[in-house]
């Protein structure tokens, strides 16, 4: 008998009970749907956790003063002095001109009460360079950001953030030429950036000033709060990284007193954690499948008994052991494929329905759905070898007077 | 050993003990005999003789403590499972007495069933199926499963799928035991019928009415072949039915009258 005819037979046997085969599959399709829901979810809030921090801007390194904890996204400190961080050290950096270096940008932070038109908002003022709106991938909703001109000059212009833009002028549009209070000094609106969130923080809520005037009108400190360079490609990010390392060193003396931040690190370490996440829930899904898997044996061992005649009839007219094994097995090994296939089917549609009532995105991979199906097909087959070989060990003679 | 070319069976000192903790039962002891290809022989005995015994060793169902047993020229008291699955596919034909149809196969499904275990692809096994329906007289019923058809009706599905691969032996086991007189008499003929193509026949019944439908008789008794009766002049099926009949006629006419 070949495998073709084993199919033939055991597929005849399973649609002519439709109800039980169903209700066997039926462990097998919620755990497999499970699995497939679950991990769709863990994988979709990995990929938007990875596009978020992409969306802070490609291939960056930070340079920050102090020890840097393990964190995600914006929420790594540094702990230590602020007075670390040179503005010395970025120009030397920068007239370096390392390889692998695309551009790099420095950063001073100092929180302020800003006024206009009677309104006043406390918020955020980034004195920066002008490479500062591609490397942190923001863009212009209206006006122009501040050149190297500006900077050269020490202008008093700024660039708001929209949220800003929009407590201060309600409407963001009407801001560009308008003059803003900051501390003490008047400053020109040139420019109103695109509003942007990424993991729920509001990237909007900023006033961005040249470097040079915020030194000069706004704190008067030479330090940074944070050097961002961005390199050409992200195969660079390590390798600049530890030049970048080895030139603050010389310059501060203590490695222990400034960290850089690589985004492949902080990638890998939003990956493990989700990863890690879908793991658990695979494996806690997964005890669903072995139940199912359980089911399985059981109606299989029902079904032997019960087709007893059967069994001894087709060996009594030549069904070889081996036969009588590949139709059961066939038979268990159907039934949890065809559970897993409804299973990947049903666990689709339920993420997908999750995931419109909820925020957050449903990605299942290719690899995923083959991953659950093999893993029904294991349970079919390891539980269904063992009703299977007692199948094919009846004795004919037996099994032909069993009642 | 003599070579048993010319017979279809032959059996030698066949034994089959059966220990039960530490008693031993001869279930038979010592069998041997011959038969030729075209015969007809009917086993008989008391219960508890070794019929079922030597059924199931003729049939390849089982093997014998010792002794030997030729099929078709092959020695296959010494085979493996395997082979002997082999055997039972293609040399013989089993006929039961409770039919042993698969309950949701169709009478044509029945009838391949032996076909599929020999490999045959499903177009020559439609065909083949189709025609021994045809022959055992039920050609118009070959969808029909085993619970629409009766007792004599699936009785001939079951001979049908006897001969499908054309086997060396035919082996009834009390195949007119669950059938009223005339069904019997019906498979009787069919038996007869193919006995008359060539075909060998071994019939085991306990009923002397059915046993002497064959040329011959085997007579067991605890577990040893005791007489070997030949019948001289074999009952003809088809003449009894048509006694039967007969007789039905007359009573229906007694007992209506104009
Ligand atoms: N599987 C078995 N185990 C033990 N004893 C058996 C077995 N099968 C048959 N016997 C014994 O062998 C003898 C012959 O039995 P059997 O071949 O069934 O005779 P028959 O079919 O003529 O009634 C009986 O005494 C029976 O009890
Ligand atoms: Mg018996």
């Amino acid at each position: 008998m070949n495998l073709n005819e084993s199919f033939r037979t055991a597929f005849f046997n399973l649609t002519a009970n439709k109800l039980r085969s169903f209700l066997t599959m039926l462990g097998i399709i919620i755990g497999v749907a499970a699995v497939v829901t679950m991990t769709g979810l863990g994988q979709g809030m990995r990929s938007q956790v990875v596009g978020e921090i992409s969306s802070l801007g490609s291939n960056l390194l930070t340079v920050i003063p102090g020890r840097a904890r393990q964190g995600v996204g914006s929420f790594i400190r540094a702990r230590g002095s602020a007075s670390i961080l040179k503005y010395r050290y970025f120009q030397e950096l920068q007239e370096m001109y390392l390889p692998g270096i695309q551009a790099m940008t420095a950063e001073v932070n100092l929180f302020k009460t800003i006024t206009a038109s009677g309104e006043n908002t406390s918020t955020q003022v980034v004195g920066t360079t002008p490479d500062y709106l591609e490397i942190r991938n923001f863009t212009l909703q209206s006006g122009r950001f501040f050149n190297n001109y500006d900077m050269l000059h020490t202008r008093k212009v700024a660039v708001l953030g929209n949220t800003v833009a929009q407590d201060l002028f309600g409407e963001p549009s009407q801001a560009v030429g308008k003059i803003i209070r900051i501390g003490k000094t008047n400053f020109t609106v040139i420019g109103v950036l695109e509003p942007k969130t990424t993991m729920g923080q509001d990237l909007g809520n900023q006033v961005i000033v040249p470097l040079s005037t915020h030194q000069q009108y706004l704190g008067g400190s030479h330090y940074l709060g944070s050097i961002t360079i961005k390199t050409v490609s992200q195969e660079d990010l390590d390798t600049v990284a530890a030049m970048v390392e080895d030139f603050m060193v010389r310059k501060v003396g203590d490695p222990d007193a400034i960290s850089i931040l690589n985004q492949n690190d902080l990638i890998e370490t939003v990956e493990n954690i989700t990863g890690t996440i879908t793991l658990f829930l695979a494996a806690i899904t997964g005890i669903s499948l072995l139940v199912g898997g359980i089911g399985i044996m059981n109606i299989m061992l029902v079904s032997v008994v019960e087709r007893t005649r059967e069994i001894g009839l087709r060996k009594a007219i030549g069904a070889k052991p081996r036969d009588i094994l590949f139709q059961f097995v066939i038979e268990s090994s159907l039934l949890s494929i065809g559970g897993g296939s409804i299973g990947v089917v049903l666990g689709t549609l339920l993420g997908k329905v999750m995931v419109r009532f909820s925020q957050g995105t449903f990605s299942l991979s290719p690899g995923a759905v083959a991953l659950a199906l093999s893993i029904s097909l294991a349970v079919g087959l390891f539980f269904g070898i063992y009703p299977a070989r007692r199948a094919s060990k009846l004795d004919p003679i037996t099994a032909l007077r069993y009642e | 050993m003599v070579s048993h070319n010319h017979h279809i069976i032959s059996v030698r000192e066949l034994q089959k003990i059966y220990r039960i903790d530490r008693i031993e039962v001869r279930a038979l002891n010592g069998v041997s005999f011959d038969i030729v290809p075209g015969e007809f022989v009917a086993i008989m005995g008391p219960s508890g003789s070794g019929k079922t015994t030597l059924t199931n060793l003729l049939g390849c169902l089982d093997t014998p403590t010792s002794g030997q047993y030729f099929l078709d020229g092959e020695e296959v008291s010494k085979l493996k499972e395997n082979q002997l699955a082999d055997i039972r596919n293609r040399k013989i034909g089993f006929v039961f007495q409770n039919f042993h149809l698969l309950p949701r196969l169709s009478a044509l499904q029945n009838v391949e069933l032996p076909m599929i275990y020999a490999g045959i692809p499903r177009h020559k096994r439609h065909h083949r199926a189709v025609e021994l329906l045809k022959m055992v007289g039920l050609g118009s019923r070959i969808h029909h499963r085993p619970n629409q058809l009766s007792g004599g009706q699936n009785q001939r599905v079951a001979i049908a799928r006897a001969l499908v691969n054309d086997p060396a032996i035919i082996l009834a086991d009390e195949p007119t035991g669950n059938l009223d007189s005339l069904t019997g008499e019906e498979i009787m003929g069919i038996f007869q019928q193919l006995n008359r193509m060539g075909k060998t026949i071994l019939l085991i019944t306990h009923e002397r009415d059915i046993a002497l439908h064959a040329k011959c008789i085997f007579h067991l008794r605890d577990g040893k072949l005791v007489r070997i009766e030949e019948v001289p002049n074999p009952l003809n099926a088809e003449t009894i039915i048509a006694e039967i009949q007969a007789q039905k006629k007359k009573e229906k006419e007694d007992h209506e009258p104009q």
